[in-house]
């Protein structure tokens, strides 16, 4: 079972400032463990970010992407107290929802 | 607490290598700065304080145990504040102990954790987590805003700062280094890495506010044990047993000399 994501979401203007903390160890398939054997590639292949159950972004990862990813977007038209969910699923067909609600800027 | 001179010898440790408070270069280092501050906005760190709050809550181990009745010092169960007030002397043991020490008691004295298990695992590597330092970043963020206010009451724990610092200061080993070889002087760095002068009040205060710290280049959070051990290693040391009186008596020197930063943590590290 995957860690949850923190996900925050200020408002700024009409514009959501959203930005998403991941756990996942994205594994390249090409680093060797203790005992010099491959690690299996594994990695976040896609992310979906929604506003209000509306798709804002779909995104198509590679084991490019670090460990522990960090994903920061803005959402325009967002307003306090909409709600915006992220997905992601791996290569091995684990995935994580998580869900937050947008908050006045501080 | 009794010294001998063979001991002392494992014991000096160098260079709590921080993003540096010394710029060498000032237009560098204000690049940096940003980078610095935007990793702080951002910092991964935070995923293990969430983990960490689980697993202190969760029934866990052989007793199917919490950790809620582990006591930091102000109580059974009372976090908030007790990381600005360690190392400190337990009467429970005896002896003066930091936050980690206290973890790896609680581990196997409420959940019936092998106590050298947990040592094995005390840290993470890209193969597997490691439940203490995911706890130790739990606790320690309890103390967020507060300033560290280590008091050194009991003689034990005035011992133990006397040792912290004689460590300090003590040239060993096969590189002949002190902590001050490279933490002594202002403006000294190991490649781009700034490094601070931790005789001075200040850029102590810096580094003490933020540790446990996510260290980019490991990928995890990071406790004061590992950054001693590490620095250890670098020394080319034999290896600084975790949670040992050594390791204990460098925390209380170096968290008494930071006494007064406002602890921030996790913090974010290179």
């Amino acid at each position: 079972m995957a860690e949850p994501m923190k996900i925050r979401a200020t408002l700024q203007g009409d514009t959501a400032d959203v930005r998403v903390l991941i756990l996942h160890p994205m594994e390249t398939g090409q680093r060797r463990d203790g005992k010099g054997e491959l690690v299996p590639l594994h990695y976040i292949q896609s992310v979906l970010v929604t506003h209000n159950g509306k798709a804002v972004l779909e995104a198509q990862w590679s084991q490019a992407v670090s460990r522990n990813p960090f994903l920061g977007i803005r959402v325009k038209g967002a307003r306090v107290g909409d709600k915006i969910s992220v997905i992601w699923v791996d290569n091995k067909g684990d995935q994580r929802t998580d869900e937050a609600v947008v908050a006045p800027a501080s | 607490m009794p010294v001998a001179r063979s001991d002392i010898a494992v014991l000096a440790v160098v260079c709590l290598a921080t993003w540096g408070a010394v710029p060498v270069l000032a237009q560098s280092a204000d690049s940096l700065e940003v980078g610095r501050k935007m990793l702080a906005e951002d910092n991964p760190g935070e995923l293990w304080v969430q983990r960490g709050e689980r697993l202190f809550h969760d029934q866990r181990g052989p007793r199917n145990a919490s950790l809620e009745q582990c006591d930091f010092g102000m109580g059974p169960g009372r976090l908030e504040g007790a990381f600005a007030r360690l190392p400190r002397y337990f009467s429970d043991t005896g002896k003066v102990e930091d936050m980690e020490s206290r973890l790896l008691k609680c581990l196997v004295e409420l959940q019936g954790l092998d106590r050298g298990a947990i040592i094995q695992a005390r840290f993470s590597n890209l193969d597997r987590a490691s439940d203490m330092e995911a706890l130790s970043t739990f606790v320690a963020s309890r103390s967020n805003g507060m300033k560290m206010d280590v008091r050194l009451e009991h003689p034990q724990e005035r011992e133990m700062y006397k040792v912290g610092e004689y460590i300090f200061y003590r040239r060993t080993g096969p590189t002949d280094f002190a902590c001050t070889s490279c933490h002594g002087d202002e403006g000294k760095r190991i490649r781009l890495q700034d490094l601070p002068n931790m005789t001075d009040r200040k850029q102590m205060q810096a580094v003490i506010a933020g540790w446990p710290a996510y260290r980019g280049t490991h990928s995890t959070v990071r406790t004061m044990q590992h950054r001693l051990y590490d620095c250890n290693w670098q020394m080319r040391l034999p290896d600084l047993g975790f949670a040992s009186d050594v390791s204990i008596a460098l925390t209380t020197y170096l968290n008494y000399r930071g006494n007064g930063a406002v602890i921030q943590v996790p913090g974010v590290r290179r």
